[in-house]
């Protein structure tokens, strides 16, 4: 088994691109960073709002700023020299060529399923060699071992597949985390595949 | 005929079914879904006409909003 430096030395050339900065793309994005994947393109149009505390990766004091902007200095206080490319719009089919296009690996972690299946099909008709790892299924608590990793192809989703969020089940940390981070993992495993 | 279904072996009786006919027997409700036959992506005007055979590998994959 490799040491933190030799898979570092391979995170650290590899770009991945993040669709959505709430509670899937800023808490995997922290993971990432931790592992020293060297280059993060993010994306998301939305702002800080009190609401998203309860599970994404923000502070009190961040209320109110553009999300990228929030994640950028978040990330940074992580490692200073990781390379950010941050975007505040909404992912859209006319600008993911100009976000994705050089990114190893792609991050579905939008809200709205709408939004999921839009980038999901996107990338599978446009880039199918490119893997992307989504996420579909995190709302409420418990059943853990319902979690898992569904794959077909270059596709990966992870999440249990069923639990919607909505007002009378809303997503909270605990399972939030282990979704964004059963993405990262997803990301570590498709980017080190072969290398040891 | 015998299939995977999101990574089960299922056996449904007959010979072949439209993607939208073997939604319906096991009950796929979700309006926004993936489906990929033999990890090709099959696109929802296809459901109707794409048909699936003995020893095909179906995956039908919710899409539920949260994140």
């Amino acid at each position: 088994m490799p040491n933190f430096n030799q898979i570092r030395a391979i995170l650290s050339q590899k770009t991945i691109g993040i669709a959505g900065a709430g509670g899937l793309g800023s808490n995997c994005a922290a993971s990432l960073i931790r592992s020293g994947v060297g280059k993060l393109i993010i994306a998301d149009f939305d702002t800080v709002s009190d609401s998203n505390l309860n599970r994404q990766f923000y502070f009190h004091d961040q209320i109110g700023e553009i999300k990228v902007n929030a994640l950028r200095e978040n990330l940074l206080r992580i490692n200073p020299f990781a390379s950010l490319q941050m975007h505040a719009i909404r992912v859209a089919p006319d600008n993911i060529d100009f976000l994705f296009s050089t990114c190893d690996v792609i991050v579905e972690a939008f809200d709205d399923a709408s939004e999921k299946e839009m980038l999901i099909n996107y990338i599978l008709t446009n880039y199918p060699e490119k893997p992307i790892v989504a996420a579909s299924g995190l709302a409420g608590w418990g059943s853990m071992e319902s979690l898992r990793v569904v794959e077909s192809g270059n596709l990966y989703v992870c999440g249990d597949g069923e639990s919607e969020a909505g007002e009378l089940n809303p997503p909270l940390a605990p399972r939030v985390n282990i979704v964004s981070n059963l993405q990262a993992d997803k990301v570590l495993e498709i980017l080190l595949k072969d290398r040891f | 005929m015998k299939i995977m279904l999101n990574n089960r072996a299922e056996i449904i009786e007959g010979d072949v079914f439209s993607i939208s006919q073997i939604m319906v027997i096991k009950s796929f409700k979700f309006r926004m879904l993936v489906v990929r036959l033999n990890d090709r992506l099959i696109k929802k005007e296809e459901y109707e006409t794409t048909l699936v055979k003995d020893g095909d590998d179906l995956k039908i994959i919710h899409l539920v909003s949260g994140g």
